[in-house]
């Protein structure tokens, strides 16, 4: 018999993973994983990483990892790059670091053009300290601080960060994947490869959305929580790819 | 034919691979491990198990470690 499926180089040995029951933090990690496996980058790979459940993981990845103020991972990621140009770089934020504490920072490294990859893990909601109202919310949803859900009069809309960075510049790939079913598994990890080829050549900042779930904050059980990303979120956060300025791509 | 190796001190019960599985070869089990969590285990008497790791992609604490076919 032959082997087809194993965990990958790049997780650091005996590291058991952290998150609740059913998140998607974990399989977000295994493909970035797989990623650095099969691109042969993991000893040259430098992770600035961020505030909330994405921080830990710097306790599973066996790379170097720098701790970011909350939302500096790009500010921080710009520094690395600049001082060691031949390192790859990437940061791993969830999205009340990246498109709400950080935005700013996220968003000139997007107009700066830097040469570093991104991967923004949206769950709609602050999962960490309790499931608050965050700038992903979807329309209607209720959260711990938004009890009759978000509506457009006093929350206004949620941000949608796969399209506006596609708008920048300096922004090479721009891509919105989810992690529900096993065909968008593997397209996720299509993307986040893209991601990091597009800095290995140079061209720009590769940025990933990855749709993902918060079963605890969203009392749901796991299976209903893809679910909801299914039915629900991809219709606030459609799928696709936004940018590519890699050659073949559009 | 196919096997899969579940490595149960990660499982949290999610049960997601309870879903997944085409052939319905991951099943609840009544032990629980050192969480405290009902684990799932892997009955193939039948030598149904083609192999196709969609278990253990869509597993999020990669507690299925290997997939053979």
């Amino acid at each position: 018999m032959q082997q087809v499926f194993s965990i990958p180089k790049s997780i650091k040995k005996d590291s058991k993973y952290t998150f609740c029951p059913g998140c998607d933090h974990g399989i977000a990690i295994r493909l970035l994983c797989e990623v650095i496996d099969e691109l042969g980058i993991q000893d040259k790979s430098i992770c600035a990483t961020s505030i909330g459940c994405s921080v830990f993981l710097y306790d599973f990845i066996d790379v170097d990892c720098i701790e970011a103020p909350h939302g500096r991972a790009l500010a921080e990621a710009t520094g690395v790059k600049r001082a060691c140009p031949d390192k790859v770089v990437f940061t791993y934020q969830g999205d009340g670091d990246f498109a709400s504490i950080g935005l700013a920072e996220s968003m000139h490294a997007a107009f700066r053009g830097e040469r570093v990859t991104a991967l923004m893990l949206n769950n709609t909601t602050y999962g960490m300290t309790g499931g608050q109202h965050g700038p992903t919310t979807m329309m209607g949803q209720i959260t711990t601080t938004s009890p009759t859900g978000r509506n457009r009069d006093y929350y206004g809309y949620p941000a949608k960060m796969a399209e506006q960075l596609a708008l920048i510049d300096g922004c090479a790939y721009s891509a919105r994947v989810a992690l529900d079913s096993i065909p968008h598994i593997n397209e996720a990890k299509n993307a986040i490869k893209k991601a990091f080829q597009v800095q290995l050549s140079g061209i720009g900042l590769g940025f990933v959305e990855i749709l993902s779930t918060c079963p605890t904050n969203w009392k749901m059980t796991p299976e209903e929580a893809h679910v909801r990303v299914r039915t629900d979120m991809v219709k606030t956060f459609p799928l696709g790819v936004f940018k590519d300025l890699s050659e073949g791509g559009k | 034919m196919g096997k899969i190796v579940i490595d149960n001190s990660r499982c949290k019960s999610c049960y997601i691979c309870t879903e997944t599985c085409p052939k319905n070869l991951i099943k609840k089990s009544n032990k629980t491990n050192r969480l405290g969590d009902y684990m799932v285990e892997f009955e193939d008497s039948r030598g149904e198990c083609i192999g196709c790791a969609m278990c253990a992609k869509r597993c999020p604490d990669m507690a299925i470690t290997e997939v053979w076919r």
